[in-house]
């Protein structure tokens, strides 16, 4: 009836005394600690670095509001605020509105190769961000535009038809970029209907329309709003495409204001700690929005657990042009950014392609990143990184998740909020508090590799419980508690049961936090030092520099190579994984 | 050999407030007897086989097995579920899925205090999947087993570490109809041969009534009887009991006349709705005092000629239910539906008449609360 092994709010008893020590305390104790110091100091220091002046050699720092001044007493603030809404907004409905299609079509009807598509669906996640937004600059740019150049010669129209430095290209990019998170959401929701209610739904004489809008979407409502609030926050928070597309032009948002601020001269910490805050009340109210909307969404009670496969729309003739859009879609995200990567890759100087540029094919650009200064250094860092980051939060989340999933100490709730309290911090930010943390607090790991490794374990931690929390809510209690009644002390049935039972979720989870750690860029922009360089960064600096063929060899390369340890790490899952 | 001393178990409902689940339960088991613990959902059951284990902290009372007292409010003793040394057989099974028939056998010999050796744990555990016909699926995946198999191997690691104690939560009721029947027999069986001390948590009685040596019935959190499964079938203490455990029909009346007979039980004239009934009970009446009888359907006799003697009625029967080995006929007696399980040799037609004869000793006079 209850969850939980009781013996966990039970004071030590003298026949327990005579015991063998247990770990429990000690790990639980310590995961706790970890949690609460990586997840609540930074925001208290972004806090009160908001209210503080520049610091330098000659003026101590004092309190101050100069900063919120500065930061709102103007109405460019409000512009900012403006444009930084309807560039989340605009990439959030566009983002979704893709991925539902892709969902529907992929779960609901009989469109042909759908698996194959379901199959590629990983791929575009191994594409990082700033390489993604690179190649739509090579892409669509007004200037060096593929698309455009395509656009004059075979149809003659003189002006540019796309600009990719605009708001609606920064939507687009940034939407394409996150369809696939729409997508992987949406199709979840899908999956957790039960398609009885739709087909009830169609015997009551509904039509494919009628059914998807008026059940399917009414069910999936949960889903949607929190699915469109999830995609609305990590724009707002996106920092690659505002920098690379919207800098050049002028239109700024809070992520690039908060850079700008930083990379100024003198630096102006306090102010882009008070843009932060701001940025921090608008990721709070949607995360908060998000995870409320979740809890209530057993109330629409779609789940029953159920295993038959929902019966396929028939489309007709009509899923050749289904097929057609997945195939238009994967040429968009996947085939075109990656083609003119290569391209620019073997080129001297960037050239759009043409007969005589075919001429110039070269090597040149793979031998300068493969003898680029401390390249071996690099990668190692980035693997290091993200190895490392991906195994601590898999076990410290492991343990958090148990702590509030099983058992019923008071205050766990708090425990899951704390350890959650990061997925409010847009990378940016949080590399900002965290190097404001260690510079005013000198342990000695400001500049190195640790200050990293720190930043990413605390960025990924909540996307690490999910996973985790989501394996351990379907382990029954009752293997707990049978281990418990076999004899087993907690720390043997937490090593002999509880952590084989979650492996095939630690390790997905294991893979996505590897990945998304070792393509991140926006923390690490503004922690990293010349002996910490990670790949992304270098290739932010290639870009910097103008070296265009030089970060498409770059790109070429850290694709494949991410590409592969996906690949390796999936196949590693599923022959050491749990069988089903 | 266990002895539950008022028992009281609360948990944390949903919005922070005590659930009571248990409340003063005392109850005692003799070595080597099967004790049913049987009540409808929510009545508290599980959550006292649950306080027994030490999954759930009780808010008081005292657990002693076999002399060693594992909880205790009073004198604040409470021993982790891993240092009791029971065996439990969970309503799911729960059998880790991440390991085969053996490995999930071996467990209990391996984790506990005791250490055993390779050869002797590999002993225990063939020796235990003999005895519940598993040893030729020593080596399969535990997933890999059907429903019945998978009950069986459930129960064969409870009983590896032959545990002083064995609780069972529902064992039965994830097995279909037929396999539930014949594992009722095999646990019977293993439990007579072993001898071994069993608290059993069900809420089906047929099964409490055909395994048990005693059951407790319980309602509200509270056990209401406790008695052989004869005393609890035949005697319910009140209507709760007489309602849960079978089926039956309640005549509500009262009291006109009591004639005492020899020893404890009288013979009473209840006024019913249906006529006068003859009752014998042991309980102290009085005259007018309102009560309710129940009696069995199989205990309603059925005759299409007037039959000699008291307590007989003429019906006319409403509904009949062919049930392959019974036929349950509505018949209407007055006002009133009175159910009757009858042989199918019994083959009036629905609308013709039929007389109704309770016998006054089948009749149970029950205290209306």
């Amino acid at each position: 009836m209850t969850t939980s092994s009781p013996a966990l709010d039970a004071p030590v008893e003298a026949s327990e005394r005579r015991a063998p020590f247990d770990w429990k305390w000690i790990v639980l104790g310590l995961s706790v600690a970890f949690t609460v110091y990586i997840a609540v100091i930074p925001l208290g220091f972004l806090l009160w670095q908001s209210f503080r002046t520049p610091q330098t050699a000659a003026v101590d720092a004092v309190f101050t509001l100069e900063n919120y001044i500065t930061a709102y007493g103007t109405t460019e603030t409000l512009r900012l605020l403006w444009t930084s809404i309807q560039f989340a907004l605009g990439t959030a409905i566009f983002a979704f509105g893709i991925g539902t299609a892709l969902a529907w079509m992929n779960e609901r009807t009989n469109t042909p190769f759908k698996r194959v598509f379901f199959a590629l669906s990983i791929i575009p996640l191994v594409i990082p961000s700033i390489l993604f937004t690179v190649a739509w600059i090579f892409l669509a740019s007004p200037q060096i535009g593929i698309l455009n150049l395509v656009a004059a010669s075979w149809f003659g129209i003189e002006e540019p038809v796309l600009n990719i430095y605009s708001l609606a290209g920064m939507i687009w990019v940034d939407g394409l970029h996150y369809s696939p998170m729409a997508f992987l959401l949406m199709t979840a929701a899908f999956r957790a209907m039960d398609p009885s209610l739709e087909e009830s739904a169609t015997m009551s004489g509904a039509n494919i329309f009628q059914v998807a809008w008026r059940v399917t979407l009414r069910l999936t409502w949960p889903a949607v709003v929190a699915t469109v609030l999830i995609l609305f926050v990590r724009s707002i928070e996106a920092f690659e495409v505002p920098a690379l597309l919207g800098l050049p032009v002028g239109i700024q948002v809070f992520t690039s204001a908060i850079y700008q601020a930083v990379h100024r001269y003198p630096s102006q910490v306090g102010l882009a700690s008070s843009y932060a805050v701001a940025l921090l009340v608008i990721t709070t109210v949607g995360v908060f929005a998000v995870s409320r909307l979740s809890s209530q969404g057993s109330r629409y009670a779609t789940m029953t657990g159920k295993g038959f496969r929902p019966r396929q729309i028939d489309l007709g003739r009509w899923r050749w042009l289904t097929a057609g859009i997945f195939l238009v879609y994967f040429l968009l995200i996947v085939v075109l950014p990656f083609a003119v990567l290569l391209w620019s890759s073997f080129q001297r100087f960037y050239a759009v392609p043409s007969a005589e540029a075919l001429q110039n094919l070269t090597l040149d650009s793979y031998r300068f990143i493969l003898s680029y200064p401390n390249l071996g250094r690099t990668v190692l860092n980035s693997l290091f990184l993200s190895f490392s980051a991906a195994t601590i939060v898999m076990l410290v989340t492991a343990v958090i998740c148990w702590i509030v999933v099983k058992t019923k100490i008071r205050g766990r709730w708090l425990l899951d909020n704390v350890a959650s309290l990061p997925m409010v911090f847009p990378g940016l930010v949080l590399g900002l508090s965290i190097m404001i943390f260690y510079l005013n607090v000198d342990v000695g790991i400001y500049g190195t590799i640790w200050i990293m490794l720190l930043a990413y374990i605390t960025r990924f931690m909540p996307y690490g419980l999910r996973y985790s929390t989501t394996s351990m809510l379907q382990i029954h209690k009752e293997l707990e508690e049978s281990a418990a009644m076999s004899g087993a002390s907690w720390s043997t049935t937490f090593r002999r049961v509880i952590l084989p039972l979650l492996k095939p979720g630690l390790l997905a989870g294991w893979i996505y936090v590897m990945i998304v750690s070792i393509r991140e860029l926006s923390t690490s922009i503004l922690l990293y030092s010349p002996d910490t360089q990670v790949v992304s960064i270098v290739i932010w600096e290639l870009w910097e520099n103008g070296q265009y063929v030089e970060l498409s060899a770059l790109g070429v390369l850290f694709i494949i190579a991410l590409f592969m340890l996906v690949l390796a790490a999936q196949w590693l899952g599923k022959k050491y994984g749990v069988k089903e | 050999m266990l002895a539950v001393q008022n028992l009281s178990t609360e948990y944390p409902g949903d919005h922070g407030q005590a659930v009571k689940a248990a409340q003063d339960v005392t109850f005692g088991v003799e070595q080597g007897r099967l004790f049913t613990l049987l009540g409808p959902s929510g009545c508290g059951k599980t959550t006292t086989l649950r306080s027994i284990a030490g999954l759930e902290r009780p808010r008081a009372g005292e657990i002693s097995v076999g002399g060693t007292v594992v909880f205790s409010s009073s004198r604040n003793v409470f021993v982790a579920p891993n240092r009791r040394g029971f065996g439990m057989v969970f309503q799911s099974y729960a059998i880790w899925p991440h390991m085969n028939v053996f490995q999930n056998v071996a467990f209990p010999l391996e984790v506990g205090d005791r250490r055993y050796s390779r050869g002797q744990i590999k002993e225990s555990v063939m020796r235990v999947l003999a005895a519940v016909q598993l040893d030729h699926l020593a080596d399969r995946d535990a997933t890999k087993l059907s429903g019945g198999q998978q009950q069986r191997l459930a129960l064969a690691r409870a009983l590896v570490r032959e545990p002083a104690l064995l609780l069972l939560d529902e064992p039965l009721s994830n097995l279909d109809a037929k396999l539930r029947e014949r594992m009722r027999f095999e646990l019977k069986r293993l439990q007579r041969e072993l001898r071994i001390t069993t608290v059993y948590v069900t809420h089906d009685q047929s099964e409490a009534l055909a395994l048990s040596h005693q059951i407790a019935v319980m309602n509200e959190g509270r056990v209401v009887q406790i008695g052989s499964p004869r005393d609890v079938y035949e005697r319910p203490a009140n209507q709760f009991v007489a309602d849960f455990v079978g089926n039956t029909n309640f005549v509500d009346g009262h009291v006109i006349a009591v004639t005492p007979v020899d020893g404890a039980d009288a013979m009473c004239v209840v006024r019913t709705e249906i006529g006068d009934v003859h009752v014998t009970s042991s309980l102290p009446l009085k005259t007018d005092e309102r009560v309710s009888i129940s009696v069995r359907p199989e205990d309603v006799e059925l005759v299409e000629v007037r039959p000699e003697g008291r307590n007989v009625w003429e019906g006319r029967v409403d509904q009949k239910v062919f049930l392959g080995e019974a036929v349950d006929f509505q018949v209407k007696v007055g006002p009133r539906t009175l159910l009757s399980r009858r042989h199918p040799t019994l083959r009036t037609k629905v609308g013709e008449s039929i007389f109704v004869q309770l016998h006054a000793d089948k009749c149970v006079v029950l205290t209306v609360a």
